[in-house]
């Protein structure tokens, strides 16, 4: 009888490599938290930067404001990443960086940190990851920085100088992980991920010479998320990689098929993540875990996992250490990596795999139509948020289940929650001040014949569309330039820009609840006599607006007026439109837990503004205790995503506007 | 709890702008926007504040319509003509008309997030509005906004969007209009050509850098003009990237327009033709008809004192069906 064949792999696989996303305050405070982490087993690192540094302004601009330090680490020169990466050999770390408007910035620093380590670290040598992509910037996250034509250009940049300079270096992750958090659906994630793959590639091409393009196809590497229906999730990445080596065979002309296989890393999703009984986290955590190692066939290089309290505020070092066990665990305990790909053969998920292919296919030859990723990205966002509001719909309606959230939502108190610290993480807000101090000396005590000559080559370089940024940016970075002067100096060259909202494409809605709160909304319109005027703000730099965009469109289909001016406003800026539109009433939004110092800002500015009697509301990720605070400063309502019941909040609005103006509605009666 | 909301002092707000204290804007535009009955009187008396009578002579601010196509950059280039308005000393007032008009009958103005202006300038003011759901021109309240806020501010714009109709609602209320088209808007040629779009006063071809398509996109526009005669339109390129050129041109362009223009003629002819639109909203054809039909109407009007403002002269339409038999 003939042996069977065993369906084991020879030799187990090689865990992926496993990264927390961490990093707050200072550089010193995170060097230490770095340092702990790899000791409990983390095996790369994976930084998150402040907004301010993320958006290019100093520690001591107006807009950093509230930021510093607060959803990462703050860097502002070549001084805080030295401290950063103290005692790391850089030799040996693979190390990840969330950055994206400024890569190409913190990417010199980081080579003139690893150059001045010692013993130093050539540029070679260097592995690790540099976010840049910015498509997903203006459709999702926010964080952009430069109009559309000269970020491709430095992302082009930076891939032309990292394949020929710094080869093991994955210069740009293409991410479809915050269009999934704006809404998308499997098909949407899909094809608009892979249209801004060719944008990115078609931008490079025109930088490099030819015979480098399949290097450069093979260091481009993708961030994807994962979502808990994680059967289909799975079937989304086999469809990524069918399609990412269809693309570099027939487009680009890449021959090694070593190169076209799809790399990606993950962080699973925080969408999905609920408020409401937040245990309950843990488990989606360890299923949308399994959508991302379950099949070999297109299993993660890198895995980051959210920890359980992620709906509340900033994790703690233990909740992350929860979360990296858990990967632990998965890799070390169970049986996964020593198996061939287990879905191989499987009609279930070939079909889906079809399934997808078909429906991505179509979309991406829309955007195509459109004239590509980039001038398409009105069109993209536009589509986001009208998914988004579908999700939504789904959810208040019960159709999707969220359990503990809108179905089995009866509980016991969490003694999770139930610490001083209300389970999470407090930066520390001494932190800025002592950021500002910081810098304020680093400037004194630099040459600063020498940083002025570093910008004004720069300068010189930005203008120049035919040279390549990163020399310039290197030598600035070696000068002692800041990030706020790095940033000054190509905003300056390139113009400033504000991405579209997409809330004007989305779809009406139309449902018996909504109509009877437009009926609410036309009363009082009428007792007003102008109809109700609602400013929904996003003040600082927080980039997160899917629920800025979400409040907006449904004031609009209930019947208001709604001024939405996107995101990164100052409080003044948000003040001054509040007096010039005369609005009844005034929403604000911030998820970077930076409220406790912006909110107060944005109800001095109104007094200034001579905004008195217009009730403010705020929306957010915001703790009890703080929520306490503001209502006492004046705040009238705080919402957190436990009131994910949209109408319920048009109607509080609607019955405060009718209450201050002493109308009686509906509602109030 | 007070159980109706107090109304604002109309005379006091329309002295506050003929005294060009720009801070009464927001309030004046609050009252001007209500349709509350008893929001009437008071809005009336702001007006007659700010009308030719009241102030000895027609509103010194320039009333400037600016109009076109979306997409093709109005919001890019009204940030830089506000710069350069700012540059010499000017104030302005931006009325953002915004057209979407939904079912729901809300509606989200996005547009003021598009025009860059220093939120401390307190000499810069930007208003959206939705458009009202009245045919064929600009909800009743903008045109009053304009005509109070000429008043106070150096310059006041009207922004609408569309072609072929909008530069037509927004005609008879601005003192110049400035249609706006990029390189690529052929239809709008078209448009202008079969004589479906009047003929602007000032023509801005936007995107219009040195490269090929927009000298050719020029010299199409400079042909079709002369072909139509329209010799005194001025046609303004300008770019509104870094660094923006055209625009000083463009500003010089609307005050030659303006100087060119007998004003007074102008306003006044508008103010007669809106105090006829509102009345036969209010009382529709019979209405008309009590004062034998438009042509009459639009005589008797003739004859009345130049100085009325549009209430005034809406009022004297309907004092004047009262006395017919």
């Amino acid at each position: 009888m003939p042996e069977m064949p065993s369906p084991r792999l020879p030799e187990p696989d090689r865990p992926w490599m496993m990264r927390t996303y961490a990093g707050h305050s200072d550089a010193k405070r995170s060097n230490e938290l770095y340092r702990r982490n790899l000791e409990k087993g983390q095996t790369g690192l994976s930084i998150a930067f402040d907004l301010p540094t993320q958006t290019g302004y100093d520690p001591d601009h107006e807009l950093a404001r509230g930021e510093v330090g607060k959803v990462g680490v703050s860097i502002a020169h070549r001084g805080d990443m030295a401290t950063l990466l103290d005692q790391i050999p850089l030799d040996q770390m693979n190390t990840s960086m969330t950055i994206n408007a400024t890569a190409a910035w913190l990417l010199s620093l980081y080579v003139v940190a690893a150059e001045n380590q010692d013993p130093p670290t050539a540029e070679k040598d260097l592995q690790g990851t540099t976010q840049n992509d910015i498509l997903k910037e203006y459709l999702s996250r926010g964080t952009y920085a430069f109009p559309p034509g000269p970020s491709m250009r430095l992302i082009a940049d930076t891939i032309a100088y990292t394949v020929q300079h710094i080869p093991k270096w994955n210069p740009i992750n293409i991410c479809s992980y915050h269009l999934q958090e704006a809404g998308a659906t499997p098909v949407q994630e899909i094809a608009f991920t892979m249209s801004n793959a060719i944008a990115v590639l078609d931008a490079v091409k025109q930088r490099v010479a030819p015979e480098l393009m399949g290097n450069v196809f093979g260091r481009i590497s993708f961030f994807v998320n994962a979502g808990v229906r994680f059967i289909e999730e799975h079937a989304k990445l086999r469809t990524m990689g069918v399609l990412w080596d269809e693309l570099g065979r027939e487009r680009y002309g890449v021959e090694d098929e070593k190169q076209r296989r799809l790399r990606y890393g993950v962080q699973v999703n925080s969408l999905g993540l609920t408020e409401a009984q937040p245990e309950n986290n843990v488990y989606r955590i360890a299923l949308e875990a399994l959508a991302v190692t379950l099949g070999r066939g297109a299993r993660a290089r890198a895995i980051q996992l959210p920890a359980w309290n992620e709906a509340l505020g900033l994790p703690r070092p233990w909740d992350q250490q929860w979360s990296l066990r858990l990967q632990q665990i998965l890799a070390y305990e169970t049986d996964l990596l020593e198996y061939p790909d287990i879905f191989e053969g499987s009609k279930v998920m070939d079909g889906l795999v079809a399934e997808l292919l078909e429906g991505a296919r179509e979309e991406m030859h829309r955007v195509a139509e459109l004239g590509g990723a980039v001038e398409a990205v009105d069109y993209m966002k536009g589509s986001l948020v009208e998914s988004q509001r579908r999700r939504w719909q789904r959810i208040e309606s019960g159709e999707q289940v969220a359990v503990g959230m809108n179905r089995f939502t009866s509980t016991e108190p969490s003694p999770l929650t139930a610490g001083a610290d209300g389970g999470i993480l407090v930066v520390d807000p001494e932190v800025e001040a002592e950021q500002r101090k910081a810098l304020e000396q680093w400037r004194a005590t630099r040459d600063q014949a020498a940083v002025d000559e570093a910008l004004q080559a720069l300068a010189a370089v930005a203008r120049d569309d035919s040279q390549n940024i990163m020399p310039a940016t290197i030598a600035a970075a070696r000068a002692g330039v800041t990030t706020g002067e790095w940033a000054q100096t190509l905003r300056d060259a390139f113009g400033e820009y504000r991405a579209p909202t997409g809330v004007g494409e989305a779809a009406p809605a139309d449902t018996q609840d909504l109509a009877e709160l437009r009926g609410e909304v036309e009363k009082l319109s009428e007792a007003l006599g102008r109809r109700l005027k609602f400013l929904v703000g996003k003040p600082g730099l927080d980039g997160h607006s899917n629920g800025a965009e979400q409040i907006a469109v449904r004031a609009r289909d209930a019947g208001m007026d709604v001024v939405y001016e996107g995101i990164r406003l100052t409080p003044t800026q948000i003040a001054t439109s509040a007096a010039q539109e005369g609005v009844h009433v005034i929403g604000l939004s911030i998820l970077s837990g930076s409220h406790r110092e912006l909110i107060p800002s944005v109800l001095d500015a109104l007094r200034e503004a001579g905004v008195e009697d217009v009730p403010v509301v705020v929306g957010g990720i915001i703790p009890e205790s703080d929520a306490e605070a503001l209502r006492e400063a004046g705040i009238a309502a705080v919402y957190t995503p436990k009131d994910w019941n949209m109408n319920g909040m048009m109607r509080a609005i609607v019955e405060l506007v009718a209450e201050r103006h002493g109308v009686e509605t509906a509602v109030g009666a | 709890m007070k159980l109706t909301p107090a109304l604002p002092d109309g005379r006091e707000l329309g002295r506050r702008l003929r005294e060009r204290d720009l801070s009464a804007a927001p309030a004046a535009l609050n009252l001007i926007e209500s349709r509350s009955p008893n929001a009437r009187g008071p809005t009336q008396q702001l007006l007659a504040e700010v009308s030719p009578a009241a102030l000895g002579a027609e509103a010194p601010g320039h009333v400037i319509g600016v109009t076109g196509p979306p997409g093709v950059g109005k919001s890019s280039l009204l940030s830089r003509l506000l710069a350069e308005w700012r540059r010499r000393h000017r104030s302005v007032a931006v009325l953002a008309v915004d057209p979407s008009s939904r079912r729901s009958g809300g509606s989200l103005l996005g547009d003021r997030a598009r025009i860059e202006a220093d939120p401390r300038d307190k000499s810069v003011f930007v208003r959206s509005t939705a458009a009202g759901n009245r045919l064929g021109g600009l909800a009743p309240a903008t045109r009053a906004a304009a005509a109070a806020l000429a008043a106070a501010f150096d310059v006041v714009v009207i922004e609408t969007v569309g072609v072929g109709q909008s530069e037509t609602e927004v005609a008879d209320v601005a003192d110049t209009v400035a249609v706006v088209l990029q390189p690529a808007s052929g239809d709008v040629l078209q448009f202008l050509k079969a004589g479906i779009m009047e003929v602007p006063d000032v023509l801005v071809m936007t995107k219009s850098d040195l490269q090929s398509p927009a000298r050719r996109a020029l010299a199409d526009l400079n042909a079709a003009l002369l072909a139509l005669g329209a010799t005194d339109t001025a046609v303004c390129p300008v770019s509104s990237v870094p660094p923006p050129t055209g625009i000083d041109r463009l500003v010089d362009a609307l005050d030659a327009h303006r100087a060119s223009l007998d004003l007074p003629a102008r306003r006044l002819h508008a103010r007669r033709r809106h105090a006829l639109e509102d009345f036969v909203a209010e009382h529709g054809e019979r209405g008309l008809r009590a004062l034998g039909g438009r042509l009459e109407a639009q005589r008797w009007l003739e004859r009345q004192r130049p100085e009325l403002d549009v209430p005034a002269l809406a009022h004297a339409l309907e004092a004047r069906v009262e006395e017919q038999p």
